[in-house]
């Protein structure tokens, strides 16, 4: 149990580079990203291929970093330039990069068996958490530097950050770039991880990377930049540890997770919106009760005042 | 300072729905004229501001600031001289972001926006100052977010955010017509002082007839894409709501319509 808990805090910490990158563009940019899937392959793809003919696996995971920025990219530059739907330009990249990542891969899976590994000679916990907290600090600080702010102005309110002179394409294209790196460098590390590359391992990850940003901000909140990153690494590890206790459960077998996914989802999305509104409903009922009361209360409404 | 050249728009040209925006519209604006803009439904007004921000490109004619033609430039590229404020409240901040956050953006106008810090100590000094020339508390609260802020507060905000860095030129797109009057009045009042403190050239549509006449030095009435009428500093001093009433008939015939007018 002990031993499960810790892989899947593990895996989570790693996963949740992938989940920061979802957060740059589901919530800050508004753009909803479905490269993720192709492109957490492509650096699973790239760190895995690279790594097999010989190069230091710290340099095939940057490189993975630059192969996902490179596919963001193309995405930004079918929507801004191409003026191509957003979920459609997402689309577009992730069957694309699906050959690709064959391409690159050369076959449908390859081992990191008995290879130079990131993890090598370390505890992967401790190596996964500096990781993230590094990757969770150097963005709270990009976000508040001149460009990051306008890269947040883009996803909030466009037209008046473009009447302040920033090129809102290029900030776009700017933030699926960085977001689609942070995920295959995600994927570069899984791979490391579970030591092996697989062209399909990407299917699916942007509703997981959704599930953790979900779950990150309904349970620690997202009033700033700080509070919002932070809980996206939480989410994504307690998603993981979701997971792996679902796996537990007898009557599930592991390929019913995406579906489980699904449903946290649904729940995570409905609940807090419904609650909202039972909210707003309890509350316009008292405030109608108090009104009421007043002019009641007031003698021979109308007539003179 | 700005000048519109011959300028004309269409919109849809070439199929059933084909509407004149603007014909042959010229208007020479010297430093520090402040100039309101009137006219009926459809007149023109909002494709003229349009067309001098760089969101809409003229079919024909030229835009020129400082007597550099502007046309082929982008918006966002001309924002380094243009300043604008829109009829929204809300489109001309980023509520998610704090006050000082939309400070400083609007404070990087124009420039290459790069790696440093968008909120330091020395900034956070001037956007003090600047904001408690607003006189609505605004310097006390730099880090909430915009959000939070009501139409009123926020289109103040979003004026000074427009004017503090002192653009060339002020566009001024019915920027109190959503508000409700005590604001608008504000609003207003606020215009009035930053505009003349600043020196700004500005441009200002308006649907109140009374403050197009009581605000700036010159005024232009606008219909169905052209401009009408001119009038200079001279005339508009003893310039009446009725007279203006008057000469639009005159000039085009019919009465002013417009179903939010608002005489004063």
């Amino acid at each position: 149990m002990l031993t499960s808990l810790q892989g899947a805090i593990e895996s989570g910490l790693l996963y949740a580079l992938m989940a920061l990158g979802v957060y740059i563009t589901f919530r800050i940019l508004d753009f909803p990203d479905l490269t993720v899937d192709g492109s957490f392959t492509t650096g699973a793809a790239i760190g895995a291929v690279m790594s097999v003919n010989g190069t230091p696996p710290w340099i095939a995971v940057i490189c993975a970093f630059i192969g996902g920025a490179i596919a963001g990219t193309c995405t930004g530059l079918l929507h801004t330039k191409g003026k191509i739907n957003g979920l459609l330009s997402g689309i577009i990249m992730m069957i694309a990069l699906y050959s690709i990542n064959l391409r690159i891969l050369g076959k449908p899976n390859v081992s990191l068996r008995n290879m130079d590994n990131v993890f090598d000679g370390a505890s992967v916990l401790v190596l996964a958490v500096i990781l993230a907290i590094a990757v969770k600090v150097l963005l709270d600080l990009f976000f508040k530097t001149d460009m990051g702010l306008s890269l947040r102005a883009t996803g909030d309110n466009s037209r008046m950050i473009r009447s302040f002179g920033a090129n809102t394409d290029i900030t776009t294209i700017f933030g699926i770039a960085l977001s689609n790196a942070l995920v295959a460098t995600s994927g570069a590390l899984i791979a490391q991880q579970q030591k092996f590359a697989d062209n399909s391992m990407g299917i699916g990850m942007i509703v997981i990377g959704l599930a953790s940003v979900i779950i990150g901000e309904a349970i620690f909140g997202s009033r700033s930049i700080f509070r919002a990153t932070l809980a996206v690494i939480l989410g994504a590890i307690i998603y993981r540890i979701i997971f792996a206790l679902a796996l537990r459960v007898e009557w599930l077998e592991a390929s019913d997770m995406k579906l489980i996914t699904a449903v946290i989802i649904i729940f995570a999305l409905v609940v807090p919106s419904a609650r909202r509104a039972v909210k707003m409903k309890s509350v316009a009922r008292k405030r109608t009760a108090e009104m009421l009361a007043k002019v009641g209360n007031a003698p021979e409404a109308g007539g003179e005042r | 300072m700005l000048e519109i050249a011959n300028v004309s728009k269409l919109f849809n040209p070439g199929t059933v729905d084909e509407k004149t925006a603007l014909v042959g519209a010229n208007l020479v604006m010297k430093p520090g004229d402040f100039v309101t803009v009137i006219g009926s439904n459809g007149a023109g007004k909002s494709t003229l501001m349009n067309i001098i921000s760089g969101v809409m490109r003229p079919d024909a004619g030229d835009v020129k600031i400082d007597g550099r033609v502007i046309s082929p430039i982008s918006e966002h590229q001309r924002s380094r001289w243009i300043g604008r404020v829109f009829q929204d409240p809300m489109a001309g901040t980023a509520p998610r972001m704090t006050i000082e956050e939309n400070m400083a953006m609007a404070y990087t106008r124009g420039k290459s926006r790069g790696f440093s810090f968008g909120v330091n100590k020395a900034r956070k000094k001037i956007f003090k100052e600047e904001l408690s020339r607003l006189g609505i508390g605004l310097e006390n609260r730099l880090s909430a977010k915009v959000g939070l802020l009501s139409g009123g507060e926020r289109q103040a905000l979003s004026l000074l955010m427009a004017t503090f860095t002192r653009p060339q030129i002020l566009l001024l797109d019915e920027h109190t017509a959503a508000l409700d009057p005590a604001r608008a009045e504000l609003i207003t009042t606020l215009t009035e002082s930053i505009v003349r403190e600043m020196k700004l050239t500005t441009l200002m549509v308006t649907h109140n007839m009374e403050q197009a006449i009581r605000l700036g030095n010159r005024l232009i009435m606008m219909d169905k894409g052209r401009i009408i009428l001119n009038v200079n500093e001279d005339r508009k001093h003893n310039l009446t709501v009725e007279q203006l009433l008057g000469e639009f008939e005159q000039i085009s015939g019919k009465k002013l319509a417009d179903d939010r007018i608002v005489l004063g």
